[in-house]
C-alpha cells in the first residue's frame, strides 16, 4: 500500500510542479542556477569518468579480441557502440543520479526539515513548482553532458588503443565510422530525455516528503539514489525493448 | 479580525485540537501558551491553512477559508506573515535577498523600489548593517529579527509567530517581543503568537488563549492570567520557582 501511495503521490506532485507557476523573473534566475548547479557542475566528474572508462572499454574489447581473423578495427567499433548505446546515456545517469540526485534530495529534504518550505507555502507559493520546476528544466540540458560523455569515451578510447598499442590510430577510425545507424544517436538522446526526467523529479520527491531531521534527510538521499537507479534501469529496458527490437 | 469556530484537527488515531472557538482582534497581540504537545503548533498551521481542519471554521475579516477558492486562497495567503520557530530562512539568499523574498514574489515593483522597501524594514528590526551576510552569518536572534523583517515587508494583514523567542537570552526575547508588539499597533495588524515564555505573557499578551491537550481551556489577557484560579492556568503559569514567590507574594497581599 506504501508503494501505491508513494506513486501516486509521484504523479501528483508531477502535475503540481506545472500548476500555479512561479513568476517569470523569478523562475529565470532559479533555472540559472540549477544548471549551473546540475549541469555545468557535473561535467568535470562526467568528463573524466567518461574519458577513462571509454579507454578501458576499448582495453577490454582488444584484449578479448584473439582470433587473428578478426580485424582490428572492430575494437573501434565496439568501443563506438558500447559509449553510445549504453555507457554514455545509461552509466553516466546513474552516476548522476548518485551526484545530482542526492544533492536535489537533500538540498530539498533541508529546506523542509528548517521549514522553509513552509514558509513558502505560506506566502501562497506553489513550493513544488517554485523548487522541482527549474530542476526539470535545467536537467533538459542533460543531452549536452552526454554528448560530451560521448565524444570522450571514444576520444579515451582512441587514446587507450595508440598508446597501449591494440590497433592503429587508421584501424580505431575506420572502426568508429563502420555501419553506423544514426537512428542509434536518436535512440540515445530519446533515453537520456527520460533519464534527465527522473533525475528532476525521483529525487525530488523523496527530498519533498521526507519527513524527520538531518538523520532522515541523509537516509533520504540513499532512498532516491536507489530509486532513480532503479526507475533509470527499469526504463532502460523498456526503451530498448520499445525502440530497438523492432 | 479572525474568527475560530469549533475547531477539530486529527492525525491517525490522535485527535489534537478538540473543538477550539475564539478570536484574534485587528491590532492586537494575541497569545497561544500552553504545555508542549498541547496542540499550539497544530493550531497556528490550521490557522495559516497548511493543515486542513476536519471541521470548524475559521475566518479573515468575515472570509471563511474554507469557501475560498484557490486564487482567493493565494491571495489571502499572501497577507499573511509567518515568523517560525527556526526563522526558517532560505539559506542560499543573502539577508536582504530574504527580506525582499516576498516584493520579489507578489508586486511588481522596481529592483530599487525592493531594496528601500527591505532596507526600511531591516532598519525598522535593527538590522542596518547585515543586508549582505547570509543567515549563516546571522546570531539567532538577528535570524529572528531577519524572519519578522521577512514577514512584514509586504504589510501584512496578519501575523503569526510560531514561538519566536524559543532558543534566545531573555534580553534579546524581550527585545523581539518589544518589537513584535510595536510592530503590530504600528500596522495595525491581527498578531497571533504562539510560546510558553511566561515573560512574553507579561510582555505582550493583550490577549491569551491557553490550550491544554487540544481544548482551550482558558482565554483572558495579561492583566487578569495572574488573577484566574483555574487550577489548569495557575499550574502551568506557575510552574516556576520565581512565578511561584510572585504568586505568594500576591497572596499575601491580597490577605
Amino acid at each position: 500500500m506504501t508503494y501505491l501511495h508513494n506513486i501516486g503521490a509521484y504523479f501528483i506532485m508531477i502535475k503540481d510542479m506545472f500548476r500555479k507557476p512561479t513568476k517569470w523573473s523569478v523562475m529565470k534566475t532559479l533555472i540559472f542556477k540549477d544548471i549551473d548547479d546540475l549541469i555545468i557542475g557535473s561535467l568535470g566528474i562526467v568528463a573524466f569518468i567518461s574519458f577513462f572508462v571509454g579507454g578501458v572499454v576499448t582495453i577490454q574489447t582488444a584484449l578479448n579480441i584473439t582470433n587473428p581473423l578478426i580485424p582490428k578495427y572492430l575494437v573501434g567499433f565496439a568501443t563506438r557502440q558500447s559509449v553510445i548505446l549504453e555507457f554514455a546515456p545509461t552509466f553516466i545517469s546513474i552516476i548522476m543520479a548518485g551526484k545530482v540526485g542526492s544533492f536535489i534530495t537533500s538540498s530539498i529534504g533541508t529546506m523542509r526539515v528548517t521549514e522553509q518550505i513552509d514558509a513558502l507555502e505560506v506566502m501562497g507559493i506553489n513550493a513544488i513548482n517554485y523548487l522541482v520546476f527549474p530542476k526539470f528544466v535545467a536537467l533538459m540540458l542533460y543531452p549536452f553532458v552526454i554528448s560530451i560523455a560521448m565524444f570522450l569515451g571514444i576520444l579515451g578510447g582512441m587514446a587507450a588503443c595508440i598508446y597501449g598499442g591494440f590497433s592503429t590510430l587508421e584501424d580505431y577510425i575506420i572502426g568508429i565510422q563502420m555501419d553506423f545507424i544514426p537512428f542509434h544517436i536518436t535512440y540515445a538522446f530519446i533515453k537520456t530525455f527520460v533519464f534527465a526526467f527522473f533525475l528532476a523529479t525521483v529525487p525530488s520527491f523523496h527530498g519533498y516528503f521526507m519527513k524527520g531531521g538531518a538523520l532522515e534527510v541523509g537516509k533520504a538521499s540513499t532512498t532516491a539514489f536507489v530509486w532513480t537507479s532503479v526507475v533509470i534501469i527499469l526504463s532502460n529496458y523498456i526503451l530498448t525493448q520499445m525502440l530497438l527490437s523492432s | 479580525m479572525i474568527e475560530v469556530k469549533n475547531l477539530h484537527k486529527s492525525f491517525s488515531d490522535a485527535h489534537i485540537l478538540k473543538g477550539i472557538t475564539t478570536t484574534f482582534e485587528n491590532g492586537k497581540t494575541s497569545l497561544v501558551i500552553g504545555q508542549s504537545g498541547s496542540g499550539k503548533t497544530v493550531f497556528l498551521k490550521c490557522l495559516l491553512g497548511l493543515f486542513h481542519p476536519e471541521e470548524g471554521v475559521i475566518s479573515y475579516d468575515g472570509k471563511i477559508y474554507s469557501e475560498l477558492n484557490s486564487n482567493e486562497k493565494r491571495n489571502l495567503r499572501s497577507e499573511m506573515g509567518m515568523v517560525f520557530q527556526g526563522s526558517a530562512l532560505f539559506d542560499s539568499m543573502t539577508i536582504l535577498e530574504n527580506v525582499m523574498f516576498p516584493l520579489r514574489m507578489f508586486t511588481k515593483q522596481s529592483k530599487s523600489e525592493m531594496e528601500d522597501r527591505a532596507d526600511f524594514v531591516l532598519k525598522r528590526v535593527n538590522l542596518a548593517n547585515a543586508h549582505k551576510k547570509m543567515p549563516s552569518e546571522a546570531s539567532g536572534g538577528m535570524q529572528k529579527r531577519v524572519a519578522i523583517a521577512r514577514a512584514i515587508v509586504n504589510k501584512p494583514k496578519y501575523l503569526f509567530c510560531d514561538e519566536p523567542n524559543s532558543g534566545l537570552d531573555p534580553k534579546t526575547a524581550i527585545v523581539i517581543d518589544n518589537l513584535i508588539q510595536e510592530i503590530t499597533d504600528e500596522y495595525n495588524i491581527t498578531t497571533v503568537i504562539n510560546s510558553h515564555d511566561m515573560n512574553s505573557v507579561m510582555e505582550i499578551g493583550e490577549k491569551i488563549v491557553f490550550l491544554k491537550d487540544g481544548i482551550k481551556a482558558w482565554e483572558g489577557s495579561k492583566e487578569t492570567i495572574f488573577k484566574t484560579d483555574n487550577e489548569v492556568v495557575t499550574d502551568f503559569v506557575y510552574s516556576s520557582e520565581l512565578f511561584k514567590k510572585v504568586r505568594q507574594m500576591y497572596l499575601e497581599e491580597r490577605q
